[in-house]
């Protein structure tokens, strides 16, 4: 039987009551929230460097970004970094030294073709992720794991379905299901929602064409959690938030001082241009 | 000092030349805000070649560090960001100029006799800045500059007989490769600006020669003297009035110009695309592949024709034309006048229609032709794009009719201010 399904995905993304955003994602139209990121919150960025260095970087380098960078953005120390978030010695395959200054960039130890026996895909490097994706994205990605034993890694993701990457932050999160609930009007598949503080999605199946049941139906899904984690679930997500806020500090490291220089020039900018308003009124006050 | 420059002139024409481009040319005294983006377009020229020097001593034309000198300049090279985002952004900036000059022509009929060379060097260099716009974006190597830079070469090879020969040619491979890039370095940093350059002297000598016209479309250079300056009555020295007027217009530049650069670099998406900080991946295309925003006008051009005699041929020859067509405009139009000011709703109707065309045409080309569902069957984004190509066209194949036939008023002997 062939069933055409115009489907629309809504996937939405409950817990913080911010801003929305709209994302196109494979197809998929999903309204997701802003995380509620702050770039000058130095703790959270550190805390985002040590989660991003020991869940993220076995697999994904951030080959562009440089350790001793952090030195002055993170207020760290060389001997911080060097002690916390280099692996000091860490050999590749091919005999070279990984990371061993505080000057090298952040590359993976993994060996592109290991990974790609291992996964099927090579793991993107995560430099600038977060200027590919956008932050919200990353947001609900990383919160949107559930359990899914059809799955080879045995995991699935509602924001990035039958990814390849494994649940690699499950300890911290802990075991999420999902639960897949119909609705027969939006309103009542939208007041559900509201109520949990998960990932979730939204769908509008339409009947398949010639069907003699015209009944539109709204699908609701819903990251739950299942088996508790090391974390309770709102120090997770604030741990997704400093992964989040770290990715995108090391997607554009200048943007600090960008915006700093730019609040300088537009005043220098402004004042220039009331001199050259006068100049220009003054030469022309003989042109009639 | 003047001793040297006496010692100048007598070897060279320096002060001669001076006066002759600039410091004696007289200009009407009436030019208004449209008249900035001539001088606007010709700074951002000049942004585009320093920032582009700098680039140039870090970037690296290879397929496999491209991408990566890019991040490098970014990251390590002292205000590197700067320089990249100066020109990142100058790019769509000299587009927005560019366009405003063109339209400031429409407007008074800066392209009727006698400044049809004008004209047609101001729309080679259009046609230049599209190259170098079009090679400049393969540079950093991302997924867009990749799959953009596939999708208008194999324009080409729609072209009967020569078609797939020619794209292999331009290529120097059967895929965009390393030696793509590295032959569009050389073209971007050196031939095309060579050529730019070259043009703009010529279309400012050509205007120098004739003269400017003005929102009046007065003759001002073939005015009676005014006995006490020895000018024409309704000119002045562009120097140092229209020197010290387009300062101004190049200082508000600068501000609108350096609040993208700082604060909005990517517009959101539309100067910088998201997909471009992937690198450029031969084995995956992505699911949607739209050029800046810049070509999308003329994109869904291309789109909006249909194959015929399963040839995508046709399309690329609409989209060839629809650039081409700027070159006749100064013989299609048969109006009495040349300014806006005295035509009537003839000639001001179609050009409104015609403004509109253009940025609908614009904003269909930046989506997936099914973004806007369907309707009857057919897809609605198509069916716009077709409608306003037809109109888009009707604007140059029907100005000797509707031109001729506008209720035009006189133009005044003299500029109304």
């Amino acid at each position: 039987m062939i069933t055409t399904m115009r489907t629309r995905i809504l996937s939405l993304l409950a817990g913080l009551l911010l801003p929305a955003a709209v994302l196109a994602n494979e197809g998929a139209e999903m309204t997701v929230q802003r995380p509620p990121l702050d770039r000058h919150d130095v703790a959270s960025l550190q805390r985002g460097a040590k989660l991003f260095v020991n869940y993220c970087m076995g697999c994904h380098g951030a080959q562009h970004m440089r350790f001793n960078r952090m030195v002055d953005d993170l207020r760290l120390s060389d001997k911080q970094i060097t002690d916390n978030l280099i692996f000091r010695g860490t050999v590749a395959k091919d005999g070279t030294y990984v990371t061993d200054k505080i000057g090298d960039t952040m590359r993976t130890a993994m060996d592109r073709a290991d990974a790609k026996d291992a996964f099927g895909v090579v793991p993107p490097d995560l430099s600038v992720e977060a200027r590919v994706r956008g932050t919200e994205w990353l947001y609900a990605y990383l919160r949107g794991y559930y359990r899914d034993e059809k799955s080879a890694t045995g995991w699935n993701n509602l924001v990035f379905p039958n990814v390849a990457m494994p649940n690699v932050l499950w300890e911290l999160s802990g075991q999420n299901k999902l639960t897949t609930k119909e609705f027969p009007t939006i309103e009542q598949a939208k007041g559900e929602f509201v109520q949990v503080h998960r990932v979730g999605s939204l769908e509008t199946v339409h009947p398949p064409e010639g069907s003699a049941d015209h009944a539109v139906k709204y699908v609701l899904r819903v990251v739950e959690p299942d088996k508790p984690g090391s974390m309770s679930s709102q120090d997770f997500d604030t741990a997704v938030i400093d992964i989040v806020n770290y990715l995108d500090y090391i997607a554009e490291p200048a943007k600090e001082e960008r915006i700093k220089v730019g609040i300088k020039v537009l005043i220098f900018l402004a004042i220039l241009f009331v001199f050259a308003y006068w100049t220009k009124r003054e030469y022309w006050r003989d042109v009639h | 000092m003047s001793k040297l420059l006496t010692w100048i002139d007598d070897r060279f024409p320096l002060t001669k030349m001076w006066e002759e481009q600039w410091g004696k040319y007289v200009a009407p005294k009436n030019f208004n805000f449209w008249y900035y983006f001539g001088s606007l377009a010709a700074f951002v020229l000049v942004i585009q070649i320093v920032s582009g020097i700098f680039l140039t001593m870090n970037y690296k034309p290879d397929a496999t560090k491209a991408f990566e000198s890019v991040e490098y300049i970014m990251r390590d090279v002292p205000w590197g960001w700067l320089i990249r985002y100066i020109h990142s952004t100058g790019a769509s900036a000299f587009f927005i100029v560019v366009y405003l000059h063109m339209f400031r022509g429409l407007l008074y009929g800066s392209y009727r006799k006698p400044r049809e060379l004008i004209w047609i060097f101001g729309v080679m260099i259009y046609l230049a800045l599209m190259g170098e716009a079009f090679m400049g974006y393969l540079l950093p190597w991302g997924q867009m500059s990749y799959w953009g830079a596939q999708v208008i070469i194999n324009l080409f090879s729609a072209i009967p007989f020569i078609g797939p020969d020619l794209a292999v040619w331009i290529r120097g491979d059967y895929v965009i490769s390393d030696v793509t890039l590295n032959r569009f370095f050389a073209f971007h940093v050196i031939a095309l600006p060579l050529v730019l350059i070259g043009l703009v002297a010529a279309h400012l000598m050509a205007l120098h020669e004739v003269g400017s016209n003005n929102p009046d479309g007065v003759d001002v250079k073939h005015q009676p003297k005014d006995p006490r300056t020895g000018l024409p009555l309704d000119g002045i020295y562009s120097h140092p009035y229209y020197s010290i007027k387009d300062i101004v217009g190049v200082v508000f530049f600068l501000f609108l110009f350096s609040i993208v650069v700082f604060f909005l670099p990517e517009m959101g998406g539309y100067f910088l695309e998201a997909n471009n900080f992937v690198p450029a991946d031969s084995l995956k295309t992505p699911a949607h592949i739209a050029p800046v925003w810049y070509f999308t006008p003329y994109y869904s051009i291309l789109r909006a024709v249909p194959p015929m005699f399963d040839s995508q041929f046709p399309g690329v020859a609409a989209m060839g034309v629809s650039v081409m067509i700027f070159f006749v405009m100064p013989w299609l139009d048969r109006g009495a006048v040349k300014s806006i000011r005295y035509r009537g709703w003839w000639f001001k109707g179609p050009l409104a229609l015609f403004v509109v065309t253009f940025l609908i045409l614009g904003w269909l080309g930046t989506m997936p032709t099914d973004a806007l569902g369907k309707v009857g069957g057919m897809e609605l984004a198509t069916l716009l794009a077709r409608i306003f190509t037809v109109l888009y066209f009707l604007f140059f194949v029907l100005m000797p009719w509707y031109t001729k036939r506008d209720k035009t008023k006189p133009e005044p002997d003299r500029t109304t201010g």
